[in-house]
């Protein structure tokens, strides 16, 4: 119950910092519509619904990695990583908390971007639903870590697009081969993504943020 | 409650520092002072339990009863005192945490600015918060660096006050103003 609590306490804080400070949310919409748009200027009329869809993953994903740049901007401005992992509470509430802020501002930015998509392109039906919420959670899961590897680092801006980018390839496969057609497979495949990039992550953040 | 023997640290082949020997128990005051790039900084980081030494061996005690203050108050700009405090509290599993934390505010003077974002107080204000959060969970090892920092007059008295007030705990206190503190040391470390 006191893990849980945690994650309760830190995502809380999070989003009572987004809600402030109101810089990720904003940025990430803009992006997502922005992007959008210029898709929809660039690709060729009569291109397929499928080559839409495609682009639909392109801009969730540097969508996210947009907020995950800022995920822990005040950790690493303030210092404030160091109280944190001071606290004696189980580092993966540290990761777990972040994790569901993110994947409640990458929420929110999609609420906008799929009516968008269906406005600029095709309609977007139940299973590309499906796969974006679950690409959520093995993208949130999965950049978070590589979020708290990369501020460590001097070249934070550098580091998380190359660390996150190979490791969402297969979210973009299993995203773009659900809502383009083999639905089921493709859905499972994300569900094992999540599972086994969930709890790895889960279980390595510890490493991640201590140095002791 | 504290020791380190023989401790060093290298950031690649730069020496930070080397052959350092602590000992600290309860009601002990390890002050430690050395100009700019002297390595206190990292040698407090290495005592809180942040970084690992180089070589040498080490024995902490555990984390919840470790206070660290840093260079930075290490609070959030954007929350209040209050929510900083609820937050760490919450994490620290203080008990009457409530209690705790209206005690903190009205002995560093900040009851009345308890919600207000910290983002818009002083940094001395800032560093009377960071010195709450600090004291939350009533540690027995307290790690500051520099906790002098920014602090007014009365803010420096009060933490004089402080600080005699909690001598039954074991400090370790990295300034560059040693005559503040000097009273209350039983070993000082002077790095050149």
């Amino acid at each position: 119950m006191n893990y849980l609590a945690d994650v309760a306490a830190l995502a809380r804080k999070d989003l009572l910092l987004e809600l402030r400070a109101k810089e990720t949310v904003p940025a990430m919409l803009l992006f997502v519509l922005a992007t959008l748009t210029v898709f929809h200027f660039a690709l060729p009329r009569g291109a397929g619904h499928v080559a839409a869809l495609g682009l639909l993953w392109v801009a969730l994903v540097f969508t996210a990695l947009l907020g995950l740049t800022r995920a822990f901007v005040p950790e690493r401005e303030q210092g404030l990583m160091d109280a944190l992992v001071l606290a004696p509470c189980d580092r993966s509430a540290i990761w777990l908390g972040k994790v569901l802020a993110v994947l409640a501002f990458l929420g929110l930015a999609e609420l906008v971007a799929l009516p968008a998509f269906s406005a600029f392109f095709s309609a977007v039906d139940g299973r590309t639903v499906a796969a974006v919420a679950l690409a959520d959670v093995g993208i949130c899961a999965v950049g978070t870590l590589t979020g708290a590897m990369a501020v460590a680092g001097r070249a934070r801006e550098l580091i998380l697009p190359l660390l996150f980018l190979p490791l969402a390839i297969p979210i973009v496969v299993g995203g773009v081969g659900a809502s383009a057609g083999a639905g089921g497979r493709y859905l499972g495949f994300l569900v094992l993504y999540d599972a086994v990039f969930g709890l790895l992550a889960w279980a390595s953040f510890e490493y991640v943020v201590s140095e002791t | 409650m504290l020791t380190a023997r023989n401790l060093s640290k290298r950031f690649g082949a730069k020496r930070v520092f080397g052959r350092v020997d602590v000992s600290l128990d309860a009601g002990g005051f390890l002050l430690v002072t050395g100009p700019n790039g002297s390595g206190k900084t990292t040698l407090l980081r290495v005592l809180a339990g942040l970084a690992a030494p180089t070589s040498g061996e080490l024995q902490l005690p555990a984390r919840e009863v470790i206070g660290y203050l840093g260079h930075d108050p290490l609070v959030y700009r954007e929350l209040t005192p209050l929510e900083n405090l609820e937050l760490f509290g919450r994490l620290y599993r203080v008990p009457e945490r409530r209690e705790r934390i209206g005690m903190l505010l009205e002995r560093f003077g900040l009851w009345d600015v308890r919600h207000e974002r910290v983002g818009t107080f002083s940094r001395g204000m800032q560093q009377r918060l960071g010195l709450s959060r600090v004291l939350l969970h009533e540690p027995e090892l307290l790690v500051l660096d520099e906790p002098f920092n920014a602090l007014d007059a009365a803010g420096a008295d009060l933490l004089d006050e402080t600080l005699a007030e909690l001598s039954s705990r074991a400090f370790v206190v990295a300034t560059h103003d040693p005559e503040r503190v000097e009273r209350l040391s039983t070993e000082r470390l002077a790095f050149a």
